[in-house]
């Protein structure tokens, strides 16, 4: 192979790797963006469980929470890729017996991350929901709304804007774990810098990229969070 | 507590019958201990002698890897976290600047990434670093590992120690200038017992997280209870090695949050009225 250029290394195209990194990083940030709803809704769920009066609920989120706050990542991206197959192997055979079965290893990720963000969002939003005081619910039932009605239209905007900046952390540790996926395979940043790091032989080039993008990725985020912060800030000056 | 807490709330009587949430309740746990049981079931079910056998040393041996993975890469990130903490505290413009670099460096990105730098990335300085010797270091996927986690672990562990040192009030220094005890004194003395009640909690979490994110090791190839588990699944094709290694981590971080709440309530005793 003949020694190229970093630039040449760095360029557009067949030659160049910033294509294939460019790639991986809308595959990072389409990761990301599909599981932040995911995740939002069950952590919304599970929280409710936890603060509810009901016991038997209370138990079912805190295993949650516990489950997936005490495996690590790894563990459980590892449980679910590998042996997710298998269980479904063994449903699907008593339907059709010729039939296998791959886990996308987009989705997986995408199930493995939503079920981490929401166990570590869900103690942002329970934190949240205790800052609200008692008040705001009985307000909502005295003049005459519904408990879900007060939930979302008195509940939820607050609840939402105390639990912002937990959320902003929830969100930035997110983006970090998708880089776990590229250990199932998923061609995002960190397994096609690797590629091309393998490839060129300039490891330390290649990794530093991937640092970089995801040190980029965090600033972005940062800045389009102050200011969704700042517009929610204007909004409650106006009222 | 005030004297209003003097009297006591009665918690509401518990509703009757069977409401929506106790119906939802009931079936979420019916569900978990359905899931508990299916695992157990499996585990007894697939319980294969020569497996255990031949991995169980195996998990033990990187059981103790892990640990001491976690354990040194803890210690050196907290004396590593000094420095940074007192440039992030420091007035000096350029000191300040460079700590907050190295802080959000590392904190912005994964530690996945930052141990392949390590890992990976050095192996392109070879010949640099074998002239001034520190190649037979970072030869060793171990040693990058501890690298990379301590260098990491430093960067959290100076943002807590500097939230702590933050959190306790100016009077107190002004309080033990006027005592006549000089910056190191105060700190040492008065500051840091103050400070170490607050930062215990989040030094917990961070060893906990420790624990969780040593796993990544496993992929630079360091035979911990993860690559262990790998590498029991590579070659039996076997789910239950992942599902054995997924309780030890479970057990090992239940256990330290428990013992972590324990130390909790037992430092800040003379603090509850």
């Amino acid at each position: 192979m003949p020694a190229q250029s970093i630039w040449t290394l760095l360029s557009w195209g067949p030659d160049g790797w910033s294509d294939d990194i460019a790639y991986g990083v809308i595959v990072t940030v389409l990761l990301a963006l599909a599981t932040l709803p995911i995740g939002l809704t069950i952590g919304f769920f599970i929280a409710l469980g936890k603060q509810s009066e009901e016991p038997s609920l209370r138990l079912a989120a805190n295993i949650y929470t516990t489950v997936f706050r005490g495996l690590p990542e790894l563990v459980t991206l590892f449980l679910f890729f590998f042996g997710m197959p298998i269980l479904l192997q063994h449903l699907i055979r008593y339907f059709r017996p010729e039939a296998t079965i791959d886990v996308n290893s987009f989705v997986a990720g995408m199930i493995v991350l939503s079920l981490i963000f929401s166990s570590y969002a869900s103690e942002v939003f329970l934190s949240a929901f205790r800052a609200i005081p008692k008040g705001q619910y009985e307000g909502g039932y005295s003049i005459g709304l519904s408990k879900w009605q007060t939930m979302r239209l008195v509940v939820l905007p607050q609840l939402l804007r105390i639990a912002f900046p937990g959320l902003e952390n929830c969100w930035l540790s997110l983006l970090k774990d998708t880089s776990l996926v590229s250990v199932v395979g998923l061609a995002e940043t960190l397994r096609n810098a690797g590629v091309a790091a393998r490839v060129t032989k300039h490891s330390f080039l290649f990794y530093s990229i991937a640092a970089l993008v995801f040190l980029g990725l965090a600033v972005v985020s940062s800045f389009a969070t102050s200011a969704i912060l700042r517009s929610l800030g204007k909004r409650e000056a106006q009222r | 507590m005030s004297a209003t807490a003097a009297m006591v709330e009665r918690p509401p009587p518990r509703t009757r019958g069977w409401p929506r949430p106790r119906i939802v309740g009931y079936a979420l746990v019916c569900l978990w201990i359905a899931f508990g049981l299916g695992i157990v079931g499996y585990l007894v079910f697939a319980w294969n002698p020569a497996f255990f056998a031949k991995y169980a040393p195996a998990y033990l041996r990187g059981l103790g890897v892990t640990l001491s993975l976690v354990a040194i890469s803890m210690v050196l990130g907290a004396v590593l976290s000094m420095p940074v903490a007192y440039g992030r505290m420091s007035r000096n413009r350029i000191l300040s600047g460079l700590a907050y670099c190295y802080v959000y460096f590392f904190r912005g990105t994964p530690l996945l990434v930052q141990t392949f730098l390590v890992y990976y990335g050095l192996g392109s300085f070879r010949p640099e670093l074998q002239m001034i010797g520190l190649w037979d270091f970072f030869k060793d996927a171990f040693n990058c590992g501890v690298f990379a986690f301590a260098l990491n672990t430093a960067a959290y562990q100076a943002e807590i120690l500097r939230g702590a040192i933050e959190s306790v009030h100016r009077g107190q220094w002004e309080g033990a200038a006027s005592l006549g005890l000089h910056k190191l004194q105060t700190l040492r003395k008065i500051i840091l017992p103050q400070a170490l009640i607050v930062a215990l909690r989040p030094y917990g979490n961070e060893l906990i997280l420790m624990v969780k994110a040593s796993a990544i090791v496993a992929i630079i190839t360091v035979y911990d209870l993860m690559g262990n588990a790998k590498l029991a699944f590579a070659n039996s094709f076997d789910i239950q090695a992942y599902i054995w290694v997924a309780l030890v981590y479970l057990v090992m971080v239940e256990l330290l949050r428990h013992a972590i709440e324990w130390i909790e309530r037992r430092i800040t005793i003379h603090l509850k009225r």
